[in-house]
This record gives structure tokens, C-alpha cells and sequence, in this order.
């Protein structure tokens, strides 16, 4: 009976169709899905942090305003992908919990700070740039419920990235120090976005299962490969150098040099800039609000409680 | 300070998860609501406004509905046979049997 | 609202019209600026929230009363900089003055604490915004009319969210209660700067164009006790009421709201972002 419901459900995903909630589905699929919803919805809350740390520092109202958005907008994805993971039978407090003890990760990307006023134009070019790269395939992944959340996302991320790209361009074409700031922004962004797609996915186990359950559609070198390629001319427009003496032109593509991955498995492994700063402020929040949650709750038992009526 | 009539009541250790929420919004006039997703929050009061900040980005004259997920009633897939089969057959009632003209909106 | 002076155009009559127009029109520079500086320190308080929210949801909600109260305040300090004629826009109000030279209500810019007291400093505020940009909707100047139609809109969703905070942590839990209680208590001797005449406001209001400040207190007191009634909370008692906002003379934490706020800017004099 199950490798009936097993073929169904390949069928369905072989024929791009999509998999709903209470669809029959593999645990493999299930706890793959979660996993990777999960941790893309962290990747979004964490998010907030390095960008939002900018906020009350922005140099104009009109950025003031635009990183607000971008912020906000970041937490609303987060929630959007947390509801995406929870059809799939998991409570967010559990993935929260995951999150906190350090059981569920986040993109690497988020574990290096923001020490100047370019990193935030950076991360909206660079970061979000490779991030819809990433999300434009999962819009037609094969879980409904995850490739409608992330249509919903690459809607309001495209605002993001052309914001980042146009606030570079403001500051490439500004005073000196300016200009310097924006190339320096470039030279600590650029190899941590082209990791952000992942190693190779010959080193990738997972690759070839993700593929055939419809949940990834391209490898992480052709993703890595599309975005060096959309963002070398952009840096050239910028007048900015993209940190890479080995970077040349090869069959019509513009070729990387070598990535240091073992950059990559500090950063995964929890030893990255950030990592700790990053975590703690995301328990101290969650921790720091406990009282709040617990009073909303006990303000909904008591009115439902009251809502019952005397015993006649 | 004053006592005012109830004390509120502690609720020690009991941190449960807030309630599910599925919600549905109709972004204008002639449209049906559609569901745009689900979100938590302690009761309908707040899931509504949690489901306006989250789903309509402060855009007026939407009209939104929130339904406690646990009140939602759904069919099982496994039982598709009995339930749609009949509909199956008659193709016409499905809008992708209709071509539409190229360029033809709201059809 | 009393009807502005009747313009003539005979003589000197014309040349005191215009005096009178250039008078009012820095009288209304500097109201406006006051409604700005409200608006924008609010804003920055309510931004420092960004990633430290009790819930993700709360978040968003305070982003997006951030981001009414930061769109009020580009407006009205714009209108400021036209109004005053001195070629100011809102960066150059925003980034280049320093704090003797700002006008906002104590009120708007004490620390906003801990959550509780968050939400409490924003009941008052938005329970005194909302009549107040309701009757600056109908003001002799256009300008001012402007944005107050838009805000009074807003302002009712801000102090609808304060009501539901204030009322679910008064009744809630015996800690919340008692955290809320101590937000209110703390900020509440602020409140009273918030109905203060003085001779600006008494020039404009004779002209239509601003409102009375004294005449929002009943409303706004209305509004604030049915609130904490419905939240078990008590109406704080207090002899102390602090003020000088509308002169400049500010609160030790306005300082570092303004160091963390212009630094940046100011760093890179005559830049473009």
C-alpha cells in the first residue's frame, strides 16, 4: 500500500505538481522539508540583526525609511516560512527551541557584522541578490505551501535588492571616502555571498534526493555560477573591484578563482564573527518577552473562561 | 497599589503555544476572500490585527478573515474517489478546458 | 476653528498683510517642526525595537507604527524647511540641529524601557495624536490640513494597538500587570506638557491653524482612563510635571538619541546617501 502512495506521490512531483498538507508524503521529504523551511525562516529572523543594527544610525530619513521596510519585511518572511514549516506538523516554538540550542542553523552569511554604513547597500545588493537566485526556483518547489510562501517573498525581495544596489551607487559615485567605503563593503561581502549558495554539490549528499523530490531544482554551482555572472557587470557599472585576482572570462561566463571553504566550515561550524553575538541576542529577545506572550495567553484563558456562561 | 475587584491569575510554567490561525484576505471588490496563510496569536482580536501587519502592509479597503485552524473541517485526499470523481468527468465545469484569448484579462 | 486675518491689498494695509503673512508663516515653520520633532523621535524610539521584540509578530507591528510615524515626520519637516524659507529640508532638520534647537514633547522621547512601558508612553501619545490630528485636519493651512488627514487615519491603528497591549498586560498576568503599571507610572508626569499653551500656539490657533492644546485634554483623558479601567490598571497620581520640550530644554537620554542619530551624517558633511 505504501509504494503505492509512494508512486503517487512521485508521479505527482515527476509531473511538477504540487504536494498539500495532507498528502501522503516519504518521512525522508518531511523532515527534509522541515528542516529546510525551518532554517530559512531563521535565516530571515537573524537577518534582521546585522541590517537593523543601522536603523537608528541611517544618514538620511528617506534610507531611514527604506531600511525600516526592508527590516519589517524580513520578519514578515520569517513568519510567512515559520507557517509554511508548521503544515508539515511541527510547532514553531519547537523550531524556535531547535534555533536556540543551536540544533537548526541559519544562513552563514548573517554571522559577519556590519561595520560601516555600506554593508547595509552591500548585503541588499550582494546578500539578497544571491538570496533570489536561491528563491525564485523554490517558487515552483513541489510543497504548495513552501513555493507559495516564497512567491509571496521574491514579490517584496526584489524591493530590497534594487534599494541595496541603489544606495552603492550612490555612494560609488560619492565623496572619497565614500567610494572607499562601498569597495571595502565589496571586499568583505563578496566571497561570504558566493558561499552563501553552498559547496559543490559532488561534496553536497543530499543533492541528488532534494532534486528528485522536486525540492531543489538547480545545483548550488550553476545558482553560484548565475549570480557571479549577473553581479560582475554590476560591480563594473559601480566602478567597484570585485575581490578576485583570478576572476576572468571564460566560454561567455565570468569564472571565480578558488573559494576557501574552510572559511565556510568555521563559519557553519559556530566560530564565525557573529555566530555567538547573533544567538544571544536572538535568545535575550525571545527570553526577554516571555512575561509578554504569558500575559496575552492568560488574557485569552480568562475572557474565554468568562465567556462561558452560569450554570442555569 | 490599589486592588481593583479580580486579581489577574499567574500562569506559571504553562508556556503553550499560542493558537493557529488560518487567514484569509479579499484584496478588492468582485474577488473571493483566498487564503494567504496562517499565523499565531492569542486570540481573534490580535490574529486579526497580526493578520492585517503581516498580510496587507496596511493597504485599505481589504476585507480579511481569520479562522481558528483547529475549526477548520477539511476532506482527506484519500477519499478523493467518492468526493470529486463524479466532477471528474464533466471537464467543462474546470476553467482550463476554456482557451482564453491572449491578452484577455479577468476571464 | 476661528477663520484666519482678511488680507487686503491697499497700501500699507497690503505691506502689514504681508508682514502678517511672513509672521504666520514662520509661526507655522516652527508648529510644524514641533508636530516633526514629535513624530521623528517617536519613530526612533519605537525603531529600537527592530529584532528585540517580545514575538516576531510585535516586530512587524511596531516597524510599521514606526514607519507612519517616520512618514509624518519627513512630511512635516518638510514643510517646516518650505514654511521657514531658509532652504532647510528634512536632512538638514533632521541631522543638523542640535538639542537646544529641537521642539518635540519630553514624552516622545524617554527610553521606551521594557515592553510595558513601550506601550503605555504610546496609549499617551496616541490617545492625544489621534484629536489632535483630527482637528488639525480641518486647518487653515494646507499643508498642515495635509498631513493630518493622512495621520489621524494612522494614529487611530497606533492607538488601537497601544489599547489592546495596555489592557492584555494590565489584565494578563500578576507580572505584566505590575511591569505595565510601573511604565505608566513612569511616564505618565509627561503627559501634561502634551496641553500646554504658550504664545505660539496662541497665535496660531486665533489664525485656524493649529489646535488648541488644552481644549485635547478632556478627550485624551477619556480615552487614556476607559483604557486602563479595562486593563485594571490604576490612574497614577502624580504632583510632578515636567516640561520645556517646546523650548529645547530636553531629558538626559535625548543626548544619546540624537549622537546615535546624526553621527553618521554629520561625519560626512554635504554627502548624499
Amino acid at each position: 500500500m505504501e509504494s503505492m502512495l509512494e508512486q503517487q506521490f512521485q508521479a505527482t512531483v515527476d509531473a511538477d505538481g504540487r504536494i498539500e498538507p495532507r498528502d501522503w508524503m516519504p518521512e525522508g521529504y518531511r523532515r527534509t522539508l522541515v528542516r529546510q523551511i525551518a532554517q530559512h525562516a531563521h535565516s530571515e529572523i537573524i537577518g534582521m540583526q546585522p541590517e537593523g543594527n543601522w536603523i537608528t544610525r541611517a544618514p538620511s530619513l528617506r534610507r531611514k525609511t527604506i531600511l525600516v521596510a526592508k527590516v519589517q519585511d524580513e520578519a514578515g518572511h520569517g513568519l510567512y516560512l515559520y507557517g509554511a514549516a508548521e503544515t508539515l506538523g511541527v510547532d514553531r516554538e519547537e523550531l524556535l527551541d531547535l534555533l536556540h540550542q543551536g540544533r537548526q542553523k541559519y544562513s552563514t552569511i548573517f554571522n559577519y557584522p556590519t561595520t560601516s554604513w555600506a554593508d547595509v547597500a552591500a548585503i541588499g545588493w550582494l546578500v539578497d541578490g544571491a538570496a533570489i537566485m536561491n528563491q525564485v526556483p523554490l517558487t515552483r518547489c513541489s510543497y504548495g505551501p513552501y513555493a507559495r510562501a516564497m512567491v509571496r517573498v521574491c514579490k517584496e525581495e526584489s524591493f530590497h535588492q534594487r534599494q541595496g544596489f541603489e544606495a552603492m551607487t550612490v555612494l560609488a559615485r560619492g565623496t572619497d571616502v565614500q567610494r572607499r567605503m562601498a569597495q571595502d563593503a565589496l571586499d568583505r561581502w563578496w566571497w561570504p555571498a558566493l558561499m552563501m549558495f553552498g559547496p559543490s554539490d559532488t561534496d553536497s549528499p543530499n543533492s541528488a534526493r532534494s532534486m528528485a523530490w522536486g525540492v531543489k531544482r538547480f545545483s548550488n554551482d550553476e545558482l553560484r555560477q548565475r549570480f557571479v555572472d549577473a553581479t560582475v557587470p554590476q560591480a563594473e557599472y559601480l566602478g567597484l573591484t570585485v575581490p578576485d585576482p583570478d576572476l576572468r572570462l571564460e566560454g561567455g561566463h565570468h569564472v571565480s578563482g578558488e573559494i576557501d571553504w574552510s572559511e565556510f566550515t568555521t563559519v557553519m561550524g559556530g566560530n564565525g564573527p557573529c555566530n555567538r553575538e547573533r544567538l544571544a541576542a536572538r535568545v535575550a529577545a525571545h527570553d526577554e518577552g516571555g512575561w509578554v506572550r504569558d500575559a496575552a495567553q492568560a488574557y485569552a484563558a480568562k475572557r474565554a473562561g468568562r465567556a462561558v456562561p452560569a450554570a442555569a | 497599589m490599589t486592588s481593583q475587584g479580580d486579581r489577574p491569575v499567574e500562569h506559571p510554567a504553562a508556556r503553550q503555544p499560542q493558537p493557529l490561525w488560518e487567514v484569509f484576505v479579499r484584496s478588492r471588490r468582485g474577488l473571493s476572500h483566498t487564503h494567504v496563510g496562517s499565523l499565531h496569536a492569542p486570540d481573534s482580536h490580535m490574529a486579526l490585527r497580526n493578520a492585517r501587519d503581516l498580510f496587507t502592509r496596511r493597504q485599505e479597503g481589504v476585507s480579511i478573515w481569520v479562522v481558528a485552524a483547529a475549526d477548520v473541517v477539511a476532506s482527506s485526499p484519500d477519499e478523493k474517489d467518492a468526493f470529486f470523481d463524479p466532477a471528474g468527468d464533466k471537464p467543462y465545469r474546470h476553467p482550463t478546458f476554456y482557451d482564453v484569448p491572449e491578452g484577455l484579462t479577468h476571464l | 476653528m476661528t477663520t484666519g486675518a482678511p488680507t487686503s491689498t491697499a497700501g500699507s494695509d497690503r505691506d502689514l498683510a504681508v508682514g502678517a503673512d511672513t509672521a504666520v508663516a514662520a509661526d507655522t515653520a516652527a508648529y510644524a517642526l514641533r508636530l516633526g520633532d514629535d513624530a521623528l523621535v517617536l519613530g526612533q524610539r519605537l525603531c529600537e525595537w527592530a529584532a528585540t521584540s517580545p514575538q516576531i509578530e510585535e516586530d512587524v507591528a511596531l516597524l510599521n507604527l514606526a514607519l507612519d510615524q517616520l512618514g509624518a515626520a519627513r512630511s512635516l519637516l518638510t514643510l517646516a524647511g518650505e514654511l521657514e524659507g531658509a532652504g532647510r529640508d528634512e536632512d538638514d532638520l533632521a541631522y543638523l540641529r542640535d538639542e537646544p534647537d529641537w521642539t518635540n514633547a519630553l514624552l516622545m522621547e524617554l527610553e521606551g524601557g521594557d515592553f510595558g512601558r513601550t506601550m503605555a508612553r504610546l496609549l499617551l501619545v496616541a490617545a492625544w495624536q489621534l484629536p489632535l490630528y483630527a482637528a488639525l485636519a480641518t486647518s487653515a493651512d494646507d499643508g498642515i490640513a495635509g498631513v493630518a488627514g493622512k495621520a489621524v487615519k494612522e494614529v487611530a491603528y497606533h492607538l488601537d494597538h497601544a489599547r489592546s497591549w495596555v489592557v492584555r498586560l494590565g489584565d494578563g498576568t500578576e507580572e505584566s500587570h505590575r511591569r505595565v503599571q510601573a511604565g505608566l507610572d513612569a511616564v505618565w508626569p509627561y503627559a501634561a506638557e502634551l496641553f500646554e499653551r504658550d504664545a505660539l500656539t496662541d497665535r496660531l490657533v486665533a489664525r485656524g491653524v493649529a489646535a488648541d492644546p488644552a481644549l485635547l485634554e478632556p478627550q485624551w483623558r477619556a480615552t487614556v482612563e476607559d483604557v486602563l479601567a479595562e486593563a485594571t490598571l490604576d490612574v497614577p497620581q502624580t504632583a510632578w510635571h515636567p516640561t520645556g520640550g517646546r523650548s529645547g530644554a530636553h531629558t538626559t537620554s535625548f543626548g544619546y538619541l540624537l549622537a546615535e542619530l546624526q553621527h553618521l551624517h554629520r561625519s560626512h558633511p554635504g554627502a548624499s546617501w
